[in-house]
């Protein structure tokens, strides 16, 4: 009796293994086509039947891929929008956080209605306007205008105001009465409790940042002020059909990210995840 | 005394408060509340040439809803939605609970499922669209074993639609299913011992004790991915062409809205199109949040 059902548990767990691993290979099949393709010429690329491994490794594609594309520049301006994006929410959004969460001050309501009513609307309803901004400050085709709309994060700063709501009083209680005025309590006290917090939120930001299009694609529309998105973008209007060049942009503009995640991929998944259970 | 030391310290936190939140106010004022009530502006006026624009009141409106090209593309965007939400959220939570049970390499796993949320979405349209190539195309060619195809996955008005949607779902899985995962794992453990005690089989315990307490993180995860997929727009833009015959079939109200602000330059119109969009976007928030009373367990 009880080994029969030891049984099936261990065929249950089997069959488990059995589709996760099937889940495993269609999330990565398409990645392992971007490299064996980015390393064919094109008319094996072209062959049918397909050829599983390149027959000999072409990396002629990445240096043609980069005479077209200046990488470096896009590295350049990319790193610079996710990284501004990124400082500047952890820097404001923990301010303004913390002055939601702990300080009673009048139209406090009002205020957090218009993060609430920046969140809740879709992100293209502030396009036009702001494009025509980066117009009048004559900002259109610069790395100024990627990083611009950033500046500021409402989901930022409602996700900071959730950590600080849950953080205990007693410390900056302490704090307090020892004479910290609020600055030197939201400074000394609560930035360092609120360490992981920042991390999910500096993923977040970065995340989204990196993989933003449309912003880019409308004010940007210099070969050198592009990002690796619109970058990309642009090399398949030169490529059309040469898939291996392509597939070469693809995974150099792609690696950064990656590496990052995977070295960093705990705080990745955790920070990821408390963006869902705070809410 | 004390009372003027305190409310001289009560006038120095309303200072403080005021100056943290300048910032973001600011920006916000800027960058986002401002740009709501011009949009909100520009949809009533009417763009002509040289970007000059006059009020027209509601004549974008009564011409959004006689356009076929805006009908249309709202439909696509239900279509895109419906296809992929029931489907994406629950292959995630399908993965989730599979996960969550005792496993060796969970991490491994974990890390693979999330790997295209860290792609860049124009790179991973990039091997999408040389997957569904009609000619040359992986896909076709497997199809061609068992003497069928080939399939115009991104040309024809029949497929390319659901093409649009096996990426959506690809692309977003990992996301939904850490935050699912995450929401798993809060629930104790003692309620799946009670159970096993009483003799319960896995069909039981996942509607019984599973389902019930996940039910909050569900509800987000399926607002967060109603509100995503009703603002498509990469994959678009990336793996259907410009000229290409199903791109009526597919382009939804966002990519619409693209066109006209930034391609066609008829601000106005594109103002009333994404105006439309956010009424729609609110409407289904508002019954998501009506409805979830039925079904999300809170403690």
């Amino acid at each position: 009796m009880k080994s029969s059902k030891n049984k099936r548990t261990n065929r249950n767990t089997l069959l488990v293994y059995l589709i996760l691993v099937l889940g495993s290979l269609l999330m990565l099949f398409p990645f392992l086509w971007t490299i064996t393709t980015s390393l064919k010429s094109i008319t094996e690329s072209m062959r049918i039947p397909p050829t599983l491994l390149p027959e000999a490794m072409r990396f002629a594609n990445y240096t043609e891929a980069m005479i077209r594309v200046d990488f470096g520049t896009l590295y350049y301006n990319t790193a610079v929008m996710v990284g501004a994006r990124t400082l500047a929410a952890i820097m404001f959004s923990t301010m303004a956080a913390y002055a939601f969460a702990r300080i009673d001050f009048p139209l406090k309501n009002f205020f957090f209605a218009m993060v609430l009513i920046q969140m809740m609307v879709p992100g293209q309803i502030f396009l036009i306007p702001q494009f025509l901004l980066m117009a009048r400050l004559d900002w259109l085709d610069t790395v100024k205008a990627l990083v611009a709309p950033g500046i500021v994060s409402a989901f930022g700063t409602f996700l900071m105001r959730q950590f600080f709501l849950s953080l205990p009083k007693d410390l900056e209680e302490a704090a307090r009465i020892d004479g910290c005025n609020q600055w030197q309590t939201y400074w000394h006290v609560m930035m360092p409790l609120a360490r992981s917090g920042m991390v999910a939120l500096g993923i977040f930001t970065a995340l989204f940042a990196w993989k933003d299009l449309m912003w880019p694609l409308i004010v940007n529309t210099s070969a050198d002020k592009m990002t690796l998105s619109t970058g990309l973008a642009n090399l398949k209007g030169t490529f059309t059909t040469n898939y291996p060049v392509l597939m070469a942009g693809s995974l150099i503009a792609m690696w950064p990210m990656i590496l990052l995640f995977i070295l960093f991929q705990r705080q990745f998944i955790e920070g990821i995840a408390s963006t869902g259970s705070k809410n | 005394m004390k009372l003027q030391k305190m409310k001289k310290r009560r006038w120095g936190d309303l200072g403080w408060a005021y100056l943290m939140i300048a910032p973001t106010i600011l920006g916000l004022l800027v960058l986002n509340i401002y740009p709501v009530i011009s949009t909100i502006y520009l949809s009533f006026t009417k763009t002509g040439d040289f970007g000059a624009s006059s009020f027209t009141g509601i004549g974008n409106y009564t011409k959004m809803f006689k356009d076929p090209e805006v009908l249309q593309a709202t439909w696509n965007t239900f279509r895109y939605t419906i296809g992929v939400v029931p489907v994406g959220v629950l292959l995630a939570l399908f993965f989730a609970v599979l996960l969550n049970a005792n496993i060796k390499g969970k991490t491994l796993f974990r890390t693979i499922y999330f790997l295209p949320v860290v792609s860049t979405p124009v790179a991973v349209a990039m091997v999408w669209r040389w997957l569904y190539n009609t000619e040359f195309g992986l896909l076709n060619y497997l199809l061609s074993l068992f003497g069928a195809g080939p399939v115009g996955w991104l040309t024809t008005s029949r497929y390319a639609m659901f093409s649009l949607i096996v990426v959506g779902i690809w692309s977003t899985l990992g996301y939904n299913m850490v935050l699912l995962l995450a929401g798993l794992q809060e629930i104790p453990k003692t309620f799946y011992e009670a159970a096993d005690i009483d003799g319960a089989s896995p069909i039981r315990k996942f509607f019984f004790i599973t389902l019930p307490l996940v039910s909050p993180t569900l509800f987000f995860v399926l607002v967060l991915t109603f509100i995503s997929s009703l603002q498509m727009f990469d994959f678009i833009y990336m793996m259907v062409d410009r000229g290409n015959v199903a791109m009526g079939s597919v382009q939804t109200l966002v990519f619409l809205f693209y066109k006209y602000a930034f391609q066609i330059y008829d601000r106005g119109y594109a103002s009333a199109i994404v105006v439309f969009l956010l009424a729609i976007i609110l409407a289904i928030t508002a019954l998501q949040m009506h409805l979830q009373k039925k079904w999300v367990h809170y403690d």
